[in-house]
């Protein structure tokens, strides 16, 4: 079952050197108070899985900019500079993955599949000592799935069974990390009663959560 | 780039969407198309973070911080939107179910090549969603200034970038000149008003199909 914790107990849970996915898409939906914990207590060596490395000052960039993260799988570093900087420098090992096949591979992990066949990347570097698969006539990459400790994500309102509602755009990427977690936290703007939301709009079930923590009044 | 060369370009590629069609614009010039879509024609629009029914931009004042594009740029929501996940939005992508998707390029070829997503040793912020928009969108258009910022051509006989995809475009517009990949080789359909098709070819590397007749855009 669910349990609400602090930030703080949130960012002490996960160790250094943690596999560390990481709901968000450019800041929108990126569980902020955790990444503020994780950085008040200087949690580092991490390894992180998200969609785009986001601002310095915003989303997982945060981590970034603190030198939190010694690799990291990942789709885009276009609006950070730190990363980009860090990558040359050779602190920092980057993983690049074509968005969609991040979301797969992450996706696989949580499903239990060991991985997917997708044609996007055929013909460019992201095959390079991959397996091209043949199945129903067509090529395809055979990418294994992607392994996580911990999930950390953004929801908008959550029941005391874990269940979770997402706002607009900013679900993203965060139904998809909660799946892949072996211990998934989710940082709710709300927590309400069981029974409160109705089974209809929750778009991720509380099975894949194991811990709340209120997100922090900006 | 000049507000009139990116209101040309995304003028151009609004002719390209029909009434119905579910499109995803890549950030940046091809956004340009949106404002140019005929009366009568009702496209879908797709932002790849989670996403169907984009709106245009909202008043000053009106943004919403859990609404926004692939960007990170503020957007509003219109009647029959949806919103997804980002598994289910590149399902929809991959999957073959957006009819055109419209890329920036660094270089595009006559194999219809593409590269956009990294200079080797300069610049490498990732391909995000491209790879998998131009692996399953049903139809690439590549929309771009004709040639860099330093006059040297962009459409070229070989991709020498890392690519993006390969074989995939099979249209590209720019502020010179509509080309189009057929089993002829690239075509080059129409010209811009004002400007030759010696001045088109000159500012181009690729090989290009010259048919007898050539419209102005």
């Amino acid at each position: 079952m669910v349990k609400l914790i602090t930030a703080d107990e949130a960012a002490s849970m996960i160790k250094p050197g943690s596999r560390v996915a990481i709901g968000g898409f450019l800041a929108a939906g990126a569980p902020e108070t955790i990444i503020d914990a994780l950085v008040l207590r200087k949690v580092g060596d991490l390894h992180m899985i998200v969609i785009a490395s986001d601002w310095e000052d915003r989303g997982v960039g945060k981590l970034v900019v603190n030198h939190l993260v010694t690799s990291a799988q990942v789709s885009h570093l276009g609006t950070n500079k730190a990363i980009q900087a860090q990558m040359n420098a050779g602190e920092i090992a980057i993983e690049l993955v074509p968005q969609g096949t991040l979301m797969e591979r992450v996706r696989a992990f949580g499903a239990g599949l060991g991985g997917v066949l997708t044609p996007t990347g055929l013909g460019t570097v992201v095959e390079e000592g991959k397996q091209i698969v043949s199945c129903n006539g067509k090529d395809y990459i055979l990418e294994p799935a992607i392994a996580s400790d911990f999930a950390i994500i953004r929801a908008h309102k959550a029941d005391k069974m874990g269940n979770l509602t997402f706002s607009k755009t900013s679900r993203n990427s965060n139904p998809i990390m909660a799946m892949a977690g072996k211990i998934t936290i989710a940082e709710v703007d709300e927590i309400v009663e069981k029974g409160e939301l109705h089974p209809e709009q929750i778009a991720c079930p509380g099975v894949f959560v194991n811990f709340l923590v209120k997100t922090k009044e900006s | 780039m000049a507000n009139d060369k990116r209101a040309i370009i995304g003028a151009r590629i609004a002719k390209e969407l029909k009434d119905g069609d579910y499109v995803n614009l890549g950030i940046g010039l091809p956004t340009e198309a949106a404002n140019h879509i005929p009366p009568g024609v009702h496209v879908v629009f797709q932002s790849e973070n989670g996403m169907l029914g984009v709106g245009p931009t909202p008043e000053a004042g009106k943004e919403d911080k859990d609404l926004v594009n692939a960007g990170g740029g503020h957007i509003t929501a219109l009647p029959g939107a949806s919103y997804f996940d980002s598994a289910t939005s590149f399902a929809i992508i991959r999957g073959g179910h957006i009819d055109i998707t419209v890329l920036g390029a660094l270089q595009v070829d006559q194999e219809g090549n593409l590269a956009n997503w990294m200079i080797p040793g300069k610049m490498v912020p990732g391909m995000g969603g491209a790879m998998d928009l131009v692996t399953g969108a049903k139809k690439v258009i590549v929309a771009m200034e004709h040639c860099d910022k330093y006059g040297n051509p962009k459409v070229l006989k070989q991709c020498n970038l890392p690519l993006t995809a390969k074989g995939k475009v099979s249209l590209i517009i720019t502020d010179m000149a509509v080309m189009e990949l057929r089993s002829e080789g690239l075509v080059l359909c129409e010209i811009a008003e004002g400007l030759t098709v010696e001045e088109v070819v000159k500012a181009t590397e690729a090989d290009l199909v010259i048919p007898c007749v050539i419209n102005r855009f």
